[in-house]
């Protein structure tokens, strides 16, 4: 395996003259991200705390367009920015501390390709089927006492 | 001689044999094949931490509220500070060991050593961490008590902080008025021999009922979550009748059965998903140890190449980028 290692991350916006002066620099982007989350976790802007769009009504497209927006109709935008946040870590943790961006194409894409598909296969199947247990217990007409 | 040897026509392509199509050795690329389990594995959790979260999205206990602890800071309401920090520790463990692995493809030996250790410690703080988080959690905060459903409720009394009416939590410990009871834990000695009950709540239903009933400013909180996203305040006849009709079990803390911070599920995901994250960084830190001792004796120094490194690497940072995940829907969202 050769060392040899791309130096710039952000597509370039941002060049290293080393390897160790990449990992810095990409340790101070983390460090930024997490002290973003955790700042807004903790005051929590009034703005992002209630849903910038609300489900659309009647009809298949109106079904259609809940399930296409559904990031930005059923959840929160400050979850939203959340798990944005997560998945921008967890890109640049794979890419410079597990050296991804430096492998061949074939062995990036056949880890990353193969866990991205499982895991939205997963994440959608078990989300749904928790949003309609919700509902059956929930909606007007269930049949399970919810005593207190 | 030759016609022994079939001869398929592949000599010399990417996958007739003889050369890396993936242009990763054989160990890396068996770390690669882990790591993509495992991370189904978490996957796995997380989403059916989803799934029972989707199906109690009304009551789920609000995170910022459960861990506000931070070490030698008693009393204060920190959330998610001591996390953070925690996800920091990893982050920064996480680097020295990028340093480590860059160290090895230069050969330095004096400087893997080093950044190994670095790494090592980190791992320690943050596994110790957990195991002091967990034992916050365990001892519980407030106390609560559970109904005949299994619902939870708090206790707290309207404050006004700043000019802003606030709800703040009171302990049970503050307002229960004990009295004499003849009910006493039974053990392995006495009566049923070799049958052991599980402790006894602190307090009795009743005694909370008594304390309740003779402080008016306290009032019941429920699990239920309101349009402003937070905890239902019932009224003061609506808070007693509720202990006094459905309430059954003082809860302190939280275990496998209870939690008093709210349902029950919360309590045993999060034993199960930061207890099976802690196991995996228990076990990379043991990893890390064992390279590093093979780093020190000059294993690697006389194989020439510090794979090995690199590899346990590969492992140490799909640790962090686990607990970047667990973080997020944990405490976060």
């Amino acid at each position: 395996m050769a060392h040899e290692h791309k130096l710039e991350i952000f597509r370039g916006l941002w060049k290293f003259k080393s390897n160790t002066q990449k990992i810095w620099g990409v340790l101070v982007f983390l460090t930024v991200v997490t002290a973003v989350e955790v700042l807004l976790g903790i005051y929590k802007p009034e703005f992002l705390m209630y849903t910038w769009l609300s489900p659309f009504e009647g009809g298949f497209f109106a079904t259609l367009g809940n399930i296409l927006l559904s990031p930005f109709i059923y959840m929160k935008p400050l979850n939203l920015i959340f798990i944005v946040l997560t998945l921008v870590k967890a890109y640049y943790i794979t890419w410079d501390f597990m050296h991804m961006r430096d492998e061949k194409g074939s062995l990036r894409k056949m880890v990353v390709w193969t866990g991205v598909f499982l895991i939205c296969y997963l994440i959608f199947i078990l989300l749904q089927e928790g949003g309609y247990v919700f509902e059956v217990y929930n909606s007007e007409d269930a049949l399970i006492k919810r005593d207190f | 001689m030759d016609s022994t040897v079939a001869s398929t026509g592949t000599e010399g392509k990417t996958w007739g044999g003889g050369n890396r199509p993936l242009g990763a050795s054989y160990g890396k690329l068996m770390m690669w094949f882990f790591i993509v389990s495992d991370a189904l594995t978490f996957s796995g959790f997380l989403a059916a931490y989803g799934f029972s979260r989707f199906k109690f999205i009304k009551e789920w206990p609000i995170a910022d509220e459960v861990f506000t602890h931070v070490p030698f800071l008693h009393g204060q309401e920190l959330p998610m500070i001591y996390v953070a920090f925690m996800t920091f520790i990893l982050i920064m463990s996480s680097v020295t060991m990028v340093l480590a692995v860059d160290a090895g493809h230069h050969m330095n030996k004096a400087k893997v050593t080093l950044y190994l250790f670095l790494t090592i410690i980190g791992g320690a703080i943050f596994v110790g961490s957990q195991a002091w988080e967990w034992a916050t959690f365990i001892n519980g905060d407030y106390g609560a008590v559970q109904t005949k459903g299994g619902n939870i409720l708090q206790f707290g009394e309207y404050v006004t902080v700043d000019g802003k009416e606030k709800f703040k939590r009171i302990s049970i410990e503050d307002f229960a008025i004990t009295e004499a009871t003849v009910r006493t834990e039974h053990e392995r000695k006495n009566g049923l021999w070799y049958v052991t009950e599980e402790a006894l709540p602190p307090y009795t239903v009743s005694e909370i009922y008594n304390g309740l009933e003779a402080n008016e400013n306290i009032l019941v909180r429920t699990q239920i979550i309101n349009d402003e996203g937070e905890k239902t305040i019932l009224s003061r006849e609506e808070s007693l009748k509720q202990i006094k009709d459905n309430g059954q079990l003082v809860v302190k803390g939280a275990n496998l059965r209870v939690n008093e911070y709210g349902t029950s599920l919360f309590a045993d995901f999060f034993f199960f998903i930061t207890g099976f994250h802690g196991f995996h960084v228990f076990s990379g830190v043991v990893i890390n140890i064992i390279i590093w001792f093979n780093v020190i004796l000059g294993t690697y120094e006389r194989r020439g190449s510090y794979e090995m490194v690199e590899k346990v690497g590969l492992y140490w940072h799909f640790v962090d980028l686990v607990w970047v995940f667990v973080f997020t829907f944990f405490y976060l969202v």
